[in-house]
C-alpha cells in the first residue's frame, strides 16, 4: 500500500493520498565500492567520494564511511539518501542507548544485527533500503567485520568488499590479506584494492578515504588521490599492428 | 551491474544555486514545457520559502509546488514557534524529508535550496530525486544542468565576490538555454545575504552571443538597406 504522507501540526502524520502496493524502487545517488579488511589494531576500510546519478559522475564529495557510537564504522554502497535515513535510524538508537547512563553502549556486533534486521524486514516489504552495507568495529579488544546487503544477506569476516569489490578487490585480498597485518600493509592493500578499482569501475571516482577503527576510536582520513601508472609499451600504441582494432 | 538504473530523463529547466563571500546567488530559466509545447516562457523557477531562503525548482512543475508549498507552510510555523528566522539547514531537511518520503509515489523533482541564516552565512543544498541532501559550494540541477559540469570544473572558483557570481550563474543557465531545448525564456536571478534579498531579471537580448548564435534583427528589409555598398563615384 503506497501512501502520500504529510506531517501535521501535532507531529502525527496524515494520510492524504493512496495507492496499490508497489514494486521495488530503483536508486538514483548511488555510491560505488567499499573496501574493508581486519589488521593488527582493528578494521581498515576504504572508499571513494563519489556519487552518481545514472552514468554521470555528479557528486564528488560523499563522506561513505562515518563513525557510528565510539565502537564502529559504517561503510555504505548504493543509494545515498537511503544511507542517509540508516544512518538517522543509527543516531536514534545510539541516542536512546546513551540515554540509560549505564556506561554500557552499543558493540559493532549489535549495530551490525539491528541494521540485518531493519534490511531484511524492508526487504520482506518488497520496500528494500537499496545499500550494501559494510560494518566494522572493536569493541574489548576484539575486531569485528561484517557485512549486509539489500535483501538481507549478512555475514562476517575478515575481509569484504561490496559492489564491483567483490569482483576485483576479493580475489587480491584472498591472496594476500594475513593475519596481525600492520597498518602501513593493510593500507598498501587497501590502496591496490582501489588502485585497480579506479581502472576498471566507470563509477569510480579519484578522490578516496581511509578510516581506521581501533580500541581508541575512529578516524577517517583526508579525501586523497591516487596515482594511476599507464606507461605500458603497449599502450603507447596498441593499434600499430592492426589499424582499427582497439 | 544488473541496477535498473532508471536515470531519469528530460527535467526541463536549468536551475544553479553558487555560495560567494556573504551570500549565495540562485538563477534559473523560465521555461515551463508540457511535451514539445512552451506551456509558460516567463516562469518564475526561485521560489520563497521565508524571508532569507528560496528554493530552485526543476522536474515536475505540479510536484515542484506542492513541496514547496508545505515546506513554506511548515517553516512559517517553526518560526513562530522558534521566534527567529529558520536556517537553510532546516529549510533543506524539511524538504529533504518531502522528497524521501514520497519516493515510491513518484514524486519527480530535483531542487536547489539556497539560502542566509545567522550562524551558517550563505549555504547551498542540493536534493536530487530520491532525497538525498548535498551541502555543497555551488550546484547545478534540470535537464540544462547536463550541458554545464564540465563549465563549472573549469569556471568555478572560491571566495567570488557578489558581482563575479551573479555574472557567472547568468552566464552559465544562458550557455545551458543555449543548447537545451527544455531550457529557454529569460534569466532570473535571486542574490541572498545578510542585507536581504534582491531579484534580477535578464531578457534574452541582455545576453552574451554564443557559437553560431546572431545578433537579433526588427527584419531583414534592415539588413538590406544597410548593406548595399555604394559605387564608387568618379
Amino acid at each position: 500500500m503506497t501512501t502520500l504522507t504529510v506531517p501535521i501540526d501535532n507531529g502525527d502524520s496524515v494520510k492524504i493520498a493512496e495507492e496499490e502496493s508497489q514494486r521495488t524502487l530503483y536508486p538514483y545517488v548511488t555510491g560505488t565500492s567499499i573496501v574493508a579488511i581486519k589488521y593488527k589494531d582493528g578494521v581498515l576500510m576504504a572508499s571513494d567520494m563519489g556519487g552518481s546519478y545514472g552514468s554521470t559522475l555528479r557528486y564528488k564529495n560523499i563522506e561513505r564511511v562515518k563513525a557510528i557510537g565510539k565502537h564502529s564504522l559504517l561503510g555504505a554502497s548504493g543509494e545515498i539518501s537511503d544511507f542517509q535515513e540508516i544512518l538517522r535510524y543509527l543516531d536514534e538508537l545510539t541516542l536512546n542507548d546513551n540515554m540509560w547512563d549505564d556506561g554500557n553502549s552499543l558493540g559493532p556486533k549489535e549495530i551490525h544485527n539491528y541494521l540485518t534486521r531493519v534490511m531484511y524486514n524492508r526487504r520482506n516489504k518488497f520496500n528494500p533500503l537499496w545499500n550494501t552495507l559494510v560494518l566494522g568495529g572493536v569493541k574489548n579488544g576484539k575486531s569485528y567485520l561484517g557485512m549486509v546487503s539489500m535483501i538481507g544477506v549478512s555475514f562476517e569476516d575478515d575481509h569484504v568488499a561490496t559492489g564491483f569489490g567483490n569482483h576485483l578487490a576479493r580475489p587480491i585480498l584472498r591472496d594476500e590479506w594475513h593475519a596481525d597485518l600492520s597498518f602501513e600493509d593493510g593500507v598498501k592493500l587497501l590502496e591496490k584494492c582501489m588502485r585497480v578499482l579506479l581502472y576498471r569501475d566507470r563509477s569510480a571516482i579519484n578522490k578516496l578515504q581511509i578510516a581506521k577503527i581501533t580500541e581508541e576510536g575512529v578516524t577517517v582520513s583526508q579525501p586523497y588521490s591516487l596515482k594511476t601508472f599507464w606507461e605500458f609499451s603497449s599502450f603507447h600504441n596498441p593499434t600499430a599492428g592492426a589499424e582499427g582494432s582497439w | 551491474m544488473d541496477l535498473n538504473l532508471d536515470a531519469p530523463h528530460s527535467m526541463g529547466t536549468t536551475i544553479i544555486g553558487v555560495t560567494y563571500n556573504g551570500g549565495v546567488v540562485l538563477g534559473a530559466d523560465s521555461r515551463t514545457s508540457t511535451g514539445m509545447y512552451v506551456a509558460n516562457r516567463a516562469s518564475d523557477k526561485i521560489t520563497q520559502l521565508t524571508d532569507n531562503v528560496y528554493v530552485c525548482r526543476s522536474g515536475s512543475a505540479a510536484d515542484s509546488q506542492v513541496v514547496s508549498d508545505y515546506v513554506r507552510y511548515f517553516l512559517h510555523q517553526h518560526t513562530i514557534q522558534l521566534g527567529q528566522p529558520a536556517t537553510v539547514k532546516v529549510s533543506a531537511n524539511l524538504i529533504r524529508m518531502l522528497a524521501y518520503n514520497n519516493k515510491q509515489n513518484m514524486l519527480q523533482t530535483g531542487l536547489i535550496v539556497g539560502g542566509w541564516d545567522k550562524y551558517e552565512g550563505g549555504k547551498i543544498y542540493g536534493i536530487p530525486l530520491g532525497g538525498t541532501v548535498v551541502e555543497q559550494p555551488f550546484a547545478i540541477g534540470g535537464s540544462g544542468s547536463s550541458y554545464l559540469y564540465g563549465f563549472f570544473d573549469q569556471a568555478w572558483k572560491e571566495n567570488m565576490t557578489k558581482e563575479e557570481a551573479e555574472q557567472l550563474v547568468v552566464k552559465a543557465v544562458s550557455l545551458a538555454i543555449a543548447r537545451d531545448g527544455a531550457s529557454g525564456g529569460v534569466v532570473r536571478t535571486v542574490i541572498i545575504n545578510s542585507e536581504g534579498v534582491t531579484r534580477n531579471f535578464y531578457p534574452g537580448d541582455k545576453l552574451q552571443l554564443w557559437h553560431e548564435e546572431l545578433e537579433p534583427q526588427n527584419s531583414l528589409l534592415d539588413i538590406l538597406n544597410a548593406a548595399g555598398p555604394e559605387p564608387m563615384a568618379m
